[in-house]
């Protein structure tokens, strides 16, 4: 609770960002929402249940492909086809972990990458369906209540708001008996085993949380865009969200969405200076693993501490 | 009847590539516990060194030489100069092997550019050849018996040889294996050598079918990880199996239902984790 202020000022501060900036500004912070509510559905996989996912871009896809083929092939209409599209994703998401969570450790993190890359392929080759290498374009913004999100101030606010609302759910998720039996199996399984919990079977509501969030950010991130590519599927949009995981600090609230920020920044900034944007993340990748395994905010916070301690 | 048979002979020549792939993939897994994503980086990058080598006239022998060559000094030296860095941390060692493969997919984009390099074939094998009156394109014949070749030096390998004695011995328990004396650190680095360079000549290989395209190793890993997965994962025998497996079920599927092929590559992996989810061979000895 002692975070409720804070974060309230933060919320009140993010929501004047258009009153001072230009659309640039307001759209790249949409971006950085939309990349803060994907980097903590990702979160509650490696942070929480320490299984590292390479495959979390699949959620964000589908459910980005799923909302625009609603749209275009059915002509359904927003109220409609935004809760089929978060149902259908996570219901996937469900299955697509059982399969995973057959196998533990790395052969997790090979299942997570291999299907993940089912689902790009398919994007690439189901033509009929996907529309191939040219995506699916001619999509519109919801109007909840009449509000036109057309403006990307009001589009903003809208993704702000979502974002407060997904990440105080995590936050009471994580914190919750549920969360700390989470953090139980990944810190104890056998023991969490022998106690009576279920394993297996928090690990899959975990998963199937992560997609559910990770489906939100897709929709979030069709709404946006009005148009999705099979490159939302592949491997670098997988490695990027488990890079602001990893470098913000897994396992932490406010870990990833401090290394989600950077992540949209530095691919913003650098992607118009160099064009190769995958070396750089490449480099980026191995750099944190090498030098700073355990994060940017973790490793502020021991600093502080370390701080204050030679004050005293 | 033609169709059949091609189509199955491309399902074997493909199980052939696959088998090199996967089967470098495994012994790192097997002995160093790493799950190297570089793999498919490596597999392009052998690709992309024979396309040139092959270009430059130097014959295509050469080109395969060279090609296991330059992809086993890559990955000597990731072992060596990072993943060294990280042992005993799988999580991030995998995340290192995933960052240098991106850093190896833009080199090659910028050393080689955009387009796809066709490679040629040596001139003995560019034609077809008849058997019991059906023609073949003959280098999908010498792929498959280069990949037969391959299996049973691998296995001869790893069952007859000090070498493979020290690997067997480091799988099985690597604390005790460093008691009795072996030296970790050189089985390690040339482990992962000779993983990289099984990936390498698999490219190399590859390239007369597949030719050298900027994507090739974003195409075959998941096919190296899903034979991995569905072999067992570290057992070299399995990994065998599984290639051919899946050298069938994608080529059969890419020629029949061409939309669907990705998904239908799901349904072994899907069969055998459901009832077997250590893969077909995994637990028993490779």
């Amino acid at each position: 609770m002692k975070a409720t202020i804070p974060g309230l000022l933060l919320l009140a501060a993010l929501a004047l960002l258009p009153a001072v900036s230009g659309e640039y500004y307001v759209n790249l912070g949409s971006q950085m929402l939309i990349a803060v509510i994907f980097a903590s559905s990702l979160n509650l996989l490696v942070g929480y249940a320490g299984l590292t996912s390479l495959g979390h871009a699949a959620y964000l896809g589908l459910s980005a492909y799923i909302a625009a083929w609603l749209a275009l092939r059915l002509g359904l209409g927003h109220a409609m086809a935004a809760p089929l599209t978060l149902l259908a994703t996570t219901a996937i998401g469900g299955i697509f972990g059982w399969i995973a969570l057959r196998a533990s450790g790395l052969s997790f993190l090979m299942l997570t990458l291999a299907l993940s890359q089912v689902v790009w392929g398919l994007a690439y080759r189901w033509t009929s369906v996907t529309n191939g290498d040219n995506g699916l374009s001619g999509l519109t913004r919801p109007a909840p209540f009449g509000i036109d999100m057309e403006n990307s101030n009001a589009y903003y606010w809208f993704v702000l708001s979502i974002t407060a609302v997904v990440l105080v759910v995590v936050g009471r998720l994580v914190n919750s008996p549920f969360g700390a039996s989470l953090r139980g199996t990944r810190d104890q399984a056998r023991r969490m085993s022998s106690l009576g919990y279920n394993v297996w079977a928090i690990r899959w509501c975990a998963f199937v949380g992560a997609s559910f969030v990770g489906a939100v950010a897709g929709l979030l991130y069709v709404y946006f865009h009005k148009y999705v590519h099979p490159s939302v599927l592949s491997v670098t949009a997988s490695a990027e969200v488990l890079l602001s995981v990893i470098a913000g600090g897994a396992g932490t609230l406010a870990g990833p969405a401090v290394g989600a920020v950077l992540v949209v920044l530095l691919k913003n900034y650098a992607s118009g200076y160099v064009e190769r944007w995958n070396m750089l993340l490449g480099a980026v990748f191995v750099f944190i693993v090498l030098v700073m395994p355990h994060g940017i905010v973790p490793g502020a916070r021991s600093l502080l501490a370390r701080l204050k301690e030679k004050r005293a | 009847m033609q169709f059949w048979l091609t189509q199955t002979l491309n399902s074997l020549a493909l199980g052939g590539l696959l088998l090199l792939l996967s089967s470098g993939f495994a012994l790192i897994f097997g002995l160093m516990r790493i799950a190297n994503l570089t793999h498919g980086a490596l597999f392009m990058i052998g690709a992309y060194v024979a396309a040139s080598v092959a270009r430059a006239g130097w014959g295509f022998a050469m080109a395969v030489v060279l090609a296991g060559l330059a992809t086993a000094a890559i990955g000597g030296l990731f072992e060596r100069l990072v993943l060294r860095r990280l042992a005993g941390n799988a999580q991030a060692q995998v995340l290192a092997t995933l960052g240098l493969s991106f850093i190896a997919a833009d080199l090659c984009l910028v050393l080689w550019g955009g387009d796809p390099i066709p490679v040629s074939p040596p001139a003995f094998l560019s034609g077809p050849a008849s058997l019991f009156g059906f023609s073949f394109p003959s280098y999908r014949l010498a792929v498959i018996a280069v990949a037969l070749v391959a299996a049973v030096v691998l296995y001869l390998l790893l069952e007859r040889t000090r070498l493979g004695a020290r690997i067997r011995a480091g799988v099985d328990d690597m604390p005790m294996a460093r008691a009795v004396g072996i030296r970790a650190s050189a089985l390690f680095t040339s482990v992962f050598c000779l993983g990289a360079m099984l990936a390498g000549l698999g490219g190399a290989f590859g390239g007369p079918m597949l030719s050298a395209y900027p994507g090739l190793d974003a195409d075959m890993l998941p096919l190296a990880l899903i034979v991995v997965i569905l072999g067992g994962v570290g057992s070299l025998m399995g990994t065998f199996i599984a290639s051919f497996i899946i050298g069938f079920v994608y080529t059969f599927g890419t020629a029949l239902v061409p939309d669907l092929a990705y998904v239908i590559l799901f349904l072994p992996m899907i069969l055998v984790l459901a009832f077997r989810p250590t893969g077909l061979l995994g637990g028993a000895r490779a």
